[in-house]
């Protein structure tokens, strides 16, 4: 064991955000009671575009559902059994079953019976993205649903002058985005009778603008040694970007963590006592066996975070010495947005931007950016997930931990599934816990 | 008959090479049917679409490379790379596919990269073609670009007029061959379907439909010697295993034969032709938002691809339909249960087999008979005594 070296204190704002994150589920459960909507859709739906139709409606995030359930591993379990039993294969998207299993059971995990949705929106680019509503929808008995092609081609290109990723927005790829908001903000009024309000959709997008890039700055906070944050806390407020990003309580509650996290490393508060060694990890954690992340910290090691928590919701930037820093918004630069096409466009390139997005175009981005957050956050090692949960975020795994390897990076992998906690041997993760401790030098 | 196609299967490579040495093309080697050929042959560049090899002793090479839980199929892919097996590519090619097989595209570019490569965001929105057409359409202009970039060739739109003339004669002739398969007691075999359609993707198609146009007169007088039995279709997943098809066809004690498939290496791949326009760039970009779609982007309600193998069961008299899927394919896997229902309300049996890069031949062999069994349950009673009955 280290020996404790700084000072910790819990997070002023921690009862807040579970507060929020129980009124949210709730919300989406009880609005119907109030005359409000109710959707269900990705986490990176653009959730600004139906706030359009009124500040009482309310969504339910799958990924971020799947993983609640995940947490609850007796509840995922017969999640798992209920979806295999009709004839679905164990190897799909682990949150898609915990979502497709809570609805076949009829049991919502905070409590009740399933809410349905009123209709479902979805933003696609993995391939599980548009297939879960469409198979949701006929489970559900045909809930209608829409889907927004988001796979138009990369944002960031390789720029061989700079030796860097940079964004290069192309037109006819904002285009695209852009239309299909604009057919998707007929359906919804079609749909839902509702008439579309600009201003309010307006509204919704600055803050989807703004928590995004909120969050990218929080994330930033964590370069500090000690890191005010470790990554287990971080799992807990990166959420809402997920769940509400364009609702301004979302915005309000990141301005406040933010204020929180410069205040701690202003006063080197540590989130861990015994901090001596940083690392990072990759995509989505185990969500039933969180424990590894309190595992390591015996031996000393935070982990700062991930290309995952910092860029599922996170939008970033690279600066003119390749830095990462939060992305300007659209607001920053000057840009009014006035009129519906204004914010379309905004949010059609806006989305387009997300780091996250470009693994989709290939596994070199993210190596790439990976490396630089092993770099600007000061890591000694990386812990590496091959997740049988996710075949979105898996994507170019392998040749991550290749290149982290080429790179000299002491880093470590595992094989699990974020939300099926069948394919997760947590002694087995453990033992490689230990024997990457050893590597680092780190064993007493 | 179909010798010259299973010859071009089964010597895939010694026929890219010899071909490059016979006309200096360039041969482009491409992941997904979603790479419109047309263009590649607009500019005299030969498309070979890469697939595995089906050697389980060979295949985990791509292990570093690629994660266990992507499909064992771009797994397989990948593995030729890393075997060299395609090292006369000049360029590597990919329409925005699946994820998986994206996967091996990326890692074939970072590690075995023949000099050119291309990722084509071909749309996945093939629901709403209001929007995804003009997008194609200037994706498309784009990918030329690329090539007459790489090239060094200006194309015209006679090139893709040309370009587009190629590929659709091919797949009418493979449109004529298939009615073959539709008769009482088909005159092709599935197996000779399957050989013939990947060969199609393997060859100069200039040459394939040339051999097609020979043995099409012959077709007409064939004779077959073997019985029909069972009507079946093959659905799923990507399939080009010839030793499943062999089983079926050839080693089951109850007749069966595949008389249509639902695959991206069958009906899949060919059958929707690009129709002709002034604009060749948007007809092909029609076709491709147009054909049959993947389960990857086959977002509709009602499933586009659905009522397409319903129609196909139906025009050639399907009595069941043996469900495949390739081990970890997302996409499929999402639709088979609604696809097994689908097809089980309109009379049409199914029975689900999933596969990897081989056939559990013994194990595949006890449940296709057992599958085949419940048509043939009355012949069991034909002999008896109607008293005992």
């Amino acid at each position: 064991m280290s020996e404790k070296i700084y000072p910790t204190e819990g997070f002023k704002c921690w009862e807040k955000a579970k507060e929020l994150r129980l009124k949210y589920y709730k919300n989406y459960a009880t609005a119907h009671e109030k005359g409000g909507i109710r959707w269900s859709g990705g986490a990176a739906s653009l959730d600004c575009v139906p706030l359009g139709l009124g500040d009482d409606v309310y969504s339910l995030t799958g990924e971020p559902y799947g993983a609640s359930v995940a947490y609850n591993k007796e509840f995922a379990k017969l999640c798992h059994d209920a979806v295999e039993a009709r004839g679905y294969a164990r190897d799909l998207c682990a949150y898609m079953r915990n979502y497709w299993g809570s609805v076949l059971l009829d049991i919502y995990a905070f409590g009740g019976k399933f809410p349905k949705p009123d209709f479902m929106w979805q933003l696609h680019i993995c391939c599980s993205h548009t297939k879960w509503y469409q198979e949701a929808s006929r489970i559900e008995g045909g809930i209608p649903y829409f889907s927004i092609d988001w796979g138009a081609g990369p944002y960031f290109v390789w720029d061989e002058e700079k030796g860097d990723f940079l964004p290069k927005p192309e037109e006819h790829r904002i285009n695209y985005i852009a239309e299909q908001i604009y057919r998707g903000i007929e359906w919804l009024e079609k749909t839902t009778g509702r008439k579309f309000d600009d201003e309010k959709f307006i509204e919704a997008a600055k803050n989807y603008f703004e928590s995004t890039s909120l969050w990218a700055e929080i994330c930033c906070l964590n370069q500090a040694v000690p890191a005010p944050i470790d990554e287990k806390t971080m799992f807990s407020f990166y959420v809402f970007a997920a769940l509400d990003k364009s609702r301004r309580e979302v915005v309000d509650f990141y301005k406040e963590l933010r204020d929180e996290m410069k205040d701690r490393v202003d006063r080197g508060i540590a989130a861990l006592a015994n901090e001596r060694t940083r690392v990072m990890t990759d995509i989505q954690p185990p969500w039933g066996f969180l424990e590894i992340f309190r595992y390591m910290e015996k031996y000393g090691i935070v982990s700062i975070g991930s290309f995952y928590t910092f860029t599922l919701m996170g939008h970033w930037e690279v600066d003119e010495e390749g830095n990462l820093k939060p992305r300007t918004t659209p607001m920053e630069k000057g840009i009014e947005l006035k009129t519906r096409d204004d914010a379309v466009r905004a949010v059609a390139e806006w989305c387009l931007g997300l780091p996250m997005a470009q693994i989709f175009y290939g596994h070199k981005f993210k190596s790439h950016w990976m490396k630089k957050i092993f770099k600007q956050w000061k890591c000694d090692g990386a812990i590496i997930h091959f997740n049988r949960g996710c075949e979105g975020l898996s994507l170019g795994v392998a040749e991550n931990y290749l290149a982290f390897l080429e790179a000299g990076i002491p880093t470590v992998y595992y094989e699990g599934n974020m939300g099926d906690e069948r394919e997760f041997d947590v002694a087995t993760v453990k033992g490689q816990i230990d024997a990457f401790v050893e590597r680092l030098g780190l064993k007493d | 008959m179909f010798g010259t196609f299973k010859e071009w299967y089964e010597n895939r490579h010694d026929y890219a090479r010899d071909l490059k040495r016979r006309t200096d093309c360039k041969v482009m080697g491409y992941f997904c049917t979603y790479t419109p050929e047309e263009i590649l042959y607009a500019f005299d560049i030969v498309p070979v679409r890469i697939l595995g090899a089906h050697d389980p002793q060979s295949f985990g090479v791509a292990s570093p490379y690629i994660f266990g839980m992507y499909c064992p199929f771009c797994r397989d892919v990948l593995a030729q790379a890393v075997l060299k097996k395609y090292d006369y590519l000049d360029g590597i090619f990919i329409g925005q596919s699946c994820i998986h097989v994206r996967q091996s595209f990326w890692s074939w570019e970072h590690h075995f990269n023949p000099g050119f490569s291309y990722y084509l965001p071909a749309p996945m929105n093939v629901v709403d073609k209001s929007t995804s057409l003009p997008f194609f359409v200037k994706e498309l202009e784009k990918c030329i670009a690329a090539l007459e970039d790489w090239t060094g060739k200006k194309i015209t739109d006679s090139d893709l007029q040309r370009g587009i003339e190629i590929v659709n004669n091919d797949r009418k002739l493979m449109k004529k061959v298939y009615e073959y398969r539709k008769m009482d007691n088909p005159k092709v075999t599935g197996l000779e379907s399957l050989y013939l359609v990947v060969s199609s993707q393997m060859t100069d198609k200039r040459e394939h439909a040339s051999e097609i146009e020979k043995i099409l007169p012959s077709l007409e007088e064939r004779t077959m010697d073997r019985e029909c039995g069972v009507r079946l279709m093959t659905t799923g997943s990507e399939n080009d295993d010839v030793e499943f098809l062999k089983l079926i066809e050839n080693e089951s004690v109850i007749p069966a034969t595949v008389v249509v498939e639902d695959h991206c290496t069958g009906t899949r791949y060919f059958w929707d032709e690009v129709e002709p326009e002034d604009d060749p760039v948007l007809s092909i970009a029609k076709r491709y938002l147009k054909r049959t779609p993947c389960p990857s982007r086959d977002w509709a309600p009602e499933r586009y691809r659905f009522k397409r193998i319903l129609e196909f069961a139906k025009d050639y008299n399907v009595q069941g339909a043996i469900v495949v899927q390739q081990k970890f394919c997302d996409p499929h896997e999402i639709d088979i249960p609604a696809l097994k229902k689908f097809l089980e309300d309109n009379g049409v049996k199914t029975y689900f087999l999933e596969l990897d890069i081989t056939v559990p031949k013994g194990q595949f062999k006890i449940r296709l008979e057992a599958f085949l069994e419940t048509f043939t349950a009355e012949s069991l009673f034909e002999d008896l005594d109607e008293e005992l009955l």
